[in-house]
């Protein structure tokens, strides 16, 4: 006769019984607390996860009338209408180009200025640079970009001294399609730079100083020290900041792009998020609009969850 | 070492010389502005660019309202904040894990613009200041580092004690955890408020009523859009246009100097903040 296996039953019921009377006295233990986080929960769920279900609208022919559950289901054509147009390739493109552009010059600078203020001696200097550079980061997207304009702006602005200083006439920087990528991102370096380096300043500072005794012994002269100290040291900070570069790849900025969009510049810098505006809030077509922010929000998590798994197996350290 | 000292030096004047650029324009005279005289030094200085700005009405009222939508956002969204972090905090609340997953999940993936635009538009919203204040009440960044400072700074033998002297959880909270977690709420105001003050992409999408626009609507729309308003009286437009010029650069100034000028009180309080984040996230 096959034993009876009241073991097994008897063990899962009784961690079934333990799991939910734990429960039950986390909730009697504290109660207020689950009472105070239910608001923000609920915020959670009405801004964050309605919007993800609201999302089906992509797969409907949306109208106002019948809304969102009453509209018809129309399968893929939303997607398919945002591939076949001829604007699909160019602002995935640009997106692409533009965000990888702007990781790959953000990323290292920040890293240089760290290392750079942690090597000089004179505490005030150090100290002022530090202060100096961080300042941009509180400058708001509006006045950065006005600044920009005003700054490149051919006869009146800063550059043409500088471009009159040498004898030469400056181009025209805002009307040329050519130069909005260069502009954008290094604009974005000039206003986060001391920001980002300020977190890499905590990692320097972070280090084990017997590491820094070893190096001395050893002869190490200040390059060495940088190389076999201070960067391996910074490494598991800087690989969190390259993923979550990498993983805003797709979610670029509407605010920056938008506001340096004029006629001229329009076939560079024209991103899937100025895009989706203007589908969407512009022409009211919510189901294309959605269907290209769902494609786009698709897009970054296979990046974000890619770009985790190799930095893990590279060097050690991921997001999760 | 030299070239450490050249490297710095150059990052210094690259940052520093259009902060100057822009300052020493907004007190020259419209013509030296319109001309393009100015360098580093105001050119026949002037206040004339602060006085235009300051009795236009529009920018006024775009300040007091972002003073508004600052103020109300920061504490808003601070009381928010405390009441996930804190609880998250907690380690024997049970199912802490799956709140947090659930929370850090809406870093990952959005709905999108559209869908939420309909959430706001159903809650009645639209054109309201609410649009500005319920949306993005919550960050998860901060979300993350006021849970990462709460576990890190409140040790538990002072929780333990409260608990044994019988208070509860929300007497804890206000008579233990709070007065201790001053720089915490003081970062994560900052970082709402500056937020708040700066952004203009809410109010682009939810707001078409003029008198509710904050500062950065108004700056776009003189600034980038070069809607000054106004009549276009022939025999004055050469001057209004010189002024138009130079009112952009005081309003850069005016717009920027209260960040600046809140900045160094509170910038150690920030660092130490990014940093929980950054070594926690």
């Amino acid at each position: 006769m096959t034993p009876l296996r009241p073991g097994a039953v008897t063990r899962a019921a009784g961690t079934e019984v333990r799991g939910r009377s734990a429960a039950r006295r986390s909730f009697r233990r504290h109660w207020q607390l689950y009472l105070m986080l239910a608001v923000p929960l609920l915020w959670f769920v009405v801004f964050k996860y309605v919007p993800m279900v609201n999302a089906v609208i992509a797969f409907k022919q949306y109208s106002v009338v019948d809304g969102i559950w009453g509209s018809d289901w129309v399968g893929l054509a939303n997607f398919q209408r945002f591939f076949d147009n001829p604007v699909f390739g160019r602002i995935v493109t640009n997106t692409f180009v533009l965000s990888v552009y702007a990781v790959l010059a953000g990323f290292p600078i920040p890293i240089i200025l760290a290392l750079a203020i942690n090597e000089v001696r004179l505490k005030f200097f150090a100290r002022t640079v530090q202060l100096v550079t961080y300042a941009p980061f509180f400058i708001s997207t509006v006045i950065i970009v006005s600044m920009t304009i005003l700054i490149l702006s051919p006869r009146i602005g800063l550059l043409s001294d500088v471009f009159g200083f040498f004898g030469m006439d400056q181009p025209n920087v805002l009307g040329d399609p050519d130069a909005f990528r260069h502009v954008y991102v290094w604009t974005d370096v000039w206003q986060t730079a001391g920001y980002s380096a300020v977190i890499y300043l905590a990692a320097l500072a972070g280090i084990d100083p017997t590491l820094y005794e070893a190096a001395r012994v050893d002869g190490a002269n200040r390059l060495q020290k940088i190389m076999a100290v201070d960067l391996p040291g910074i490494a598991p900070t800087a690989v969190v900041i390259l993923i979550l570069g990498v993983g805003n790849v797709m979610s670029l900025g509407f605010e920056k792009a938008f506001l340096l969009q004029n006629p001229l510049n329009l076939s560079q810098s024209e991103v899937i998020a100025t895009y989706t505006y203007k589908v969407g809030l512009i022409n009211a077509d919510f189901s294309l609009a959605s269907a290209v922010g769902l494609f786009n929000s698709a897009i970054n998590l296979v990046l974000l969850v890619s770009v985790n798994r190799v930095a893990k197996r590279v060097t050690g350290s991921g997001l999760w | 070492m030299v070239g450490v000292y050249v490297l710095l030096t150059t990052a210094l004047v690259l940052v520093l010389v259009p902060l100057i650029y822009i300052l020493a324009s907004s007190f020259s005279s419209p013509q030296a502005v319109s001309s393009g005289r100015v360098f580093l030094w105001p050119v026949d200085p002037t206040l004339r660019g602060y006085e235009v700005a300051l009795s236009n009405s529009a920018i006024l009222r775009g300040f007091a309202n972002s003073v508004f939508y600052t103020v109300a956002g920061a504490a808003i969204s601070v009381t928010l904040t405390v009441m996930i972090a804190y609880p998250l905090s907690t380690p024997d609340l049970w199912g802490r894990k799956v709140i947090t997953k659930l929370v850090v999940f809406t870093m990952l993936f959005a709905g999108g613009i559209i869908p939420t635009y309909l959430v706001v538009q159903a809650l009645g919203l639209l054109d309201t200041r609410g649009a500005l204040l319920l949306p993005q009440a919550i960050g998860v960044w901060q979300v993350i580092i006021a849970v990462a400072f709460l576990r890190a700074s409140i040790p538990d033998e002072l929780l333990e004690a409260a608990q044994l002297d019988g208070a509860s959880d929300l007497r804890i909270l206000f008579t233990v955890v709070l007065p201790l977690a001053k720089p915490l709420i003081a970062v994560i105001a900052l970082m709402y408020g500056i937020a708040q003050w700066n952004s203009y992409f809410d109010a682009l999408l939810y707001l078409r009523d003029a008198d509710l626009a904050p500062l950065q609507i108004v700056l776009r729309n003189i600034l980038i859009l070069n809607t000054s308003g106004g009549s276009t009286d022939a025999a004055a437009m050469m001057e209004r246009q010189q002024l138009a010029n130079l009112l952009k650069y005081s309003l850069i100034v005016i717009a920027t100097v209260p960040l600046l000028l809140v900045y160094p009180f509170v910038a150690r309080y920030f660092t130490k903040g990014i940093l929980v984040g950054a070594v926690k996230g």
